[in-house]
């Protein structure tokens, strides 16, 4: 369970180029469900999954992780818990370019200090069930982008964690490709896992993935009015 | 324990590949190193092997040297002078040495000639010097035939090659025996080219010199002290001034590094982005950052010092020689005893790795505390 | 002398730990005023970042201080022939005032900077980083420290002067000279021996205590620190005289001569390893009682134990060997 209570996040503070993404918000994101942040692109859904994710530190307000405050943590244990609970997808993939499918998957293993034997084990694991056993040497550079989102995922999930949060996972896809990783997600969250995206694309809340709606606007949480239930049962 | 081995070793690979992943850029920078190293250690190990050389040399001097001036020029002391010192007090064994330079035309260059005082090689033979013996092309039991004072030929039989341990010292050294160093230069038993006196307190080395200025007016008294200092201070200097002139190639070589270390491009920021975002902490991406210095440190240190160590021991130093060298041209191959040296190592890597680290830190701390979030905000 | 390439070294070396040094300690007292946890403002956020690079800055200066003093010693040593009367490092220390000062500030420098890295490694085990105060009041001693070394050392190169008769260290360890070293090295060898001994017994016992149960760790601390002082005299008083085999020499400075095989190089290096994980020890059990740190306190310091007992040892099993294997009857 994530909390957030009279969370703010100002950039810039105090300079002329002030500027805050996120006003006041409180939020409860609920485990094992799949939550969907909906917005204009600069309504402040991704600073929101930031501070949800641990990535970002809120200016005001505190952000609880199964009831534990993590906004008064020093950066090293903020970093520990999120590699442990937190996968993240992001809007670009964001892998790195010159190393190869493998090295990226275990990119986020690394300062864990498992050893290298089990992770490669995992991250082979990971890639051959997305698909991408045969590419696993191949540099990043070199994949389509159906291919470089499904390593994202296994990147993301190469420590095994809790929440997965995915910022805009299917914009730079096109209509197969964007099912296909929605497929994937559906079955992330039938591993029981929490999901929470941000995305404006009209496929993603059709899709029957997404099972609560919040909507952004002007960095606040609009009327929870808007917030749309759908009861539904596994994925 | 293993956690933390697992951890370095992770952290080693990813710098490795991204080490690799950079080559062009990482060579220029690994090569401007390895020849700054390369520099500031052959200074350092030539300058050392020739304090250690004139060291040996010195070893076995005696405190104080009393030479006869005539006229303010250096002259032939007498033999009664040695009676005359023998009665101050503090003073050990007094004794007359007989050496002084033969110019040889055929290598065209000085010979120090000298009898040691003690085993002289027997009547007709001479002791030679490697370096001298290898431009005569001589081997023990050769004839050296010499013009004496009077033009004449003078022969010798080689008796054997002298110690290498010291080339510097000996190069140009012929031992030979009383008799024959007397009937080669002429000069008339009696009289000795100089006087050494022991003397076993240092704290007396000073007031004996008085007493025996004011015994022998004519006389000039040198003390080992002064020699060795003055010697040291030549090399010292001379060294100096050459490391003094490297710190320029010091200061440009960390501006090098500065300039590579902070000019993060807007791939690499993406890239340390991207590892934060996944889970990396700042003190991760820091330790990434410190690894690929230290292994580019001890990669340019090692190809720097190993380089240096053939130019000064085997290739004979032709960059610095002239200049720390610079008292004779004789040595017609001159080698320094190869040594290595931890005191050594020390220093070098204090003058070079520690600018490349300080000239690097403060630009790969910002690298690490770039924000996590950079890469998803954008 | 300057002129010397290690002494461009050391100057080098100290230079840059005081600047770096004194720039973290102007920090230190920036942080103090301003930090705030709570705070997820922009402010706490950059003295957060800085605080990495003050811990690799200190680090630095650890992994300097150590080889530092060791080229210190051998430099002191090869210049002695400079001096008239100086036989080794101790006759050019004391060419003139600032030698043993400096060289004090440097071994200092290396305990506090051990200290400063244990209690920083402890605090960032605390999610809360509960040191941080205490770790930048000691940095408050540190930084100057580290400006007032580099002085010391600069003083001492540019002051050495070849004229000065200075004393071989015979005569700083004998009778007539009247201070702390001479009656170190006049500390008879019956009581001093065995008070060696039951000084390092009784510290490694305490440490092998600790490493049972748990407790005691204070204790420990203390005792290594007590210990490495009993260790220097003893070194002084009678296990130089059985290295060297001569009852009267007990500089111990000459160890670090290949002439005693180097003897320096196997006792003090375990010495100060040791002393310094020992201390940590202390350190480690004393921050037991902050609550983020109660588990994982008692778990550094058990590694610590563990190292200073392996330095400890190491140290009293190379003097055991020597003075058994000495012909000299004290």
């Amino acid at each position: 369970m994530i909390e957030l209570l009279a969370v703010s996040k100002v950039y810039n503070a105090g300079q002329p180029n002030e500027f805050s993404a996120v006003r006041a918000v409180d939020l409860v994101i609920e485990p094992g469900r799949v939550t969907a942040l909906s917005g204009p692109s600069g309504s402040g859904k991704t600073t929101l999954l930031s501070l949800i994710g641990g990535l970002t530190r809120p200016s005001a307000g505190r952000v609880r992780l199964n009831g534990r405050d993590i906004s008064a943590l020093s950066e090293r244990f903020l970093t520990e818990l999120r590699r442990a609970s937190f996968g993240f997808v992001f809007q670009q993939f964001q892998l790195i370019r010159g190393l190869s499918v493998l090295e990226n998957v275990m990119l986020p293993a690394l300062p864990t200090g498992r050893p290298h034997r089990l992770t490669r084990a995992r991250a082979l694991d990971l890639l051959a069930h997305l698909g991408l056993a045969a590419r696993a040497d191949t540099r990043a550079q070199w994949l389509s982008g159906g291919e470089a989102q499904r390593v994202a995922i296994a990147r993301a999930l190469i420590n095994d964690p809790g929440v997965i949060i995915a910022d805009e996972p299917t914009s730079h896809l096109d209509s197969a490709l964007s099912r296909q990783i929605l497929a994937i997600l559906g079955e992330l969250r039938g591993q029981g896992r929490t999901l929470i995206l941000s995305s404006h694309d009209p496929l993603v809340f059709e899709s029957g993935l997404v099972e609560r709606i919040v909507e952004v606007r002007d960095g606040r949480v609009v009327g929870a009015e808007s917030e749309k239930e759908k009861m539904k049962d596994g994925a | 324990m293993n956690a933390w081995i697992e951890r370095q070793r992770g952290l080693i690979d990813f710098t490795v590949a991204n080490l690799a992943r950079r080559k062009g850029r990482n060579l220029g920078l690994f090569l401007a190193y390895a020849l700054l190293v390369f520099l500031l250690a052959s200074v350092v190990l030539f300058g050392d092997g020739l304090r250690r050389e004139a060291r040996l040399l010195l070893a076995d001097a005696p405190e104080l040297v009393v030479q006869r001036l005539t006229a303010g020029r250096h002259d032939l002391a007498p033999e009664a002078w040695l009676e005359q010192l023998r009665g101050l007090r503090g003073v050990g064994a007094v004794s007359g040495r007989l050496w002084g330079y033969h110019f040889d035309p055929t290598v065209a260059a000085n010979l120090t000639v000298q009898v040691p005082a003690i085993d002289p090689p027997p009547p007709g033979r001479v002791l030679l010097g490697a370096a001298l013996a290898r431009a005569r092309g001589l081997a023990a039991g050769d004839v050296l035939s010499l013009r004496d004072h009077a033009g004449k030929p003078y022969a010798f039989t080689v008796g054997g090659m002298l110690d290498a341990r010291s080339e510097l010292v000996s190069a140009d050294l012929m031992l030979v025996n009383e008799a024959d160093f007397r009937a080669f230069f002429g000069i008339e038993p009696g009289r000795y080219t100089d006087l050494t006196l022991a003397v076993a307190n240092p704290r007396e080395v000073r007031k004996v010199a008085e007493k025996v200025l004011a015994r022998l007016p004519a006389a000039r008294v040198l003390t080992r002290e002064e020699t060795r200092r003055t010697y040291e201070a030549v090399f010292n200097w001379r060294q100096g001034l050459l490391l003094t002139f490297l710190a320029t190639v010091l200061a440009a070589f960390a501006l090098l590094a500065w300039d590579k270390a902070s000019g993060l491009s807007a791939e690499e920021r993406r890239e340390i982005g991207i590892l934060k975002a996944v889970g990396w902490d700042t003190g991760d991406v820091l330790k990434m950052k410190l690894w690929e210095g230290a292994l580019l440190s001890i990669t340019a240190f090692l190809a720097g010092y190993v380089l240096a160590w053939l130019h000064v021991f085997y290739w004979g130093a032709p960059l610095f020689a002239p200049v720390l060298k610079g008292w004779s041209v004789l040595y017609p191959s001159f080698a320094l005893a190869p040594r290595v040296d931890l005191e050594q190592l020390a220093t070098l890597a204090f003058l070079t790795v520690l600018p490349y680290v300080a000239a690097t830190v403060v630009p790969v701390w910002r690298a690490a505390t770039l924000d996590p979030d950079e890469v998803i905000r954008e | 002398m300057i002129f010397q390439p290690a002494a461009l070294a050391l100057l080098f070396a100290a230079s840059l730990n005081a600047l770096l040094l004194g720039g973290a300690g102007v920090f230190a007292l920036h942080l103090l005023r301003y930090w705030n946890p709570a705070s997820g403002g922009e402010r706490q956020i950059a003295l957060e970042r800085r605080t990495w690079l003050v811990s690799t800055l200190v680090g630095l200066a650890l992994l300097v201080s150590l080889p530092a003093l060791a080229l210190f010693a051998r430099t002191a040593d090869a210049m002695a022939p400079f001096f008239t009367g100086a036989m080794c490092a101790v006759g050019s220390l004391q060419a003139n005032a600032w030698g043993l000062p400096a060289l004090l500030a440097q071994l200092l420098l290396f305990f506090l900077a051990a200290a400063w890295l244990i209690i920083n490694h402890l605090d960032q085990l605390g999610w809360d980083t509960p040191l941080i105060r205490r770790k930048y009041l000691l940095l408050l001693i540190l930084a100057p420290l580290a400006v007032i070394q580099a002085g010391l050392l600069w003083l001492y190169f540019l002051n050495l002067n070849p004229e000065v008769i200075t004393s071989c260290c015979g005569s700083l360890f004998g009778p007539e000279s009247g201070g702390v070293a001479s009656d170190l090295a006049a500390l008879p060898v019956d009581g001093s021996r065995p008070l060696f001994f039951a000084a390092l017994l009784a510290t490694l016992a305490t440490g092998g205590f600790f490493l049972a149960t748990g407790r005691l760790g204070t204790l420990f601390g203390v005792l290594s620190g007590i210990q490495f002082l009993v260790a220097i005299a003893a070194v002084v008083a009678f296990i130089a005289p059985y290295i060297y085999e001569q009852p009267n020499h007990h500089c111990p400075f000459c160890l670090l001569q290949a002439e005693h095989g180097y003897a320096g190089w196997l006792l003090y290096p375990p010495l100060f390893l040791g002393t310094a994980a020992g201390i940590g020890v202390g350190l480690a059990t004393s921050a037991r009682g902050k609550e983020s740190l109660a588990e994982t306190a008692p778990r550094v310091a058990r590694g610590l134990a563990r190292l200073a007992l392996a330095g400890l040892g190491g140290f009293g099993l190379a003097a055991v060997v020597y003075i058994a294997r000495s012909n000299l009857v004290l």
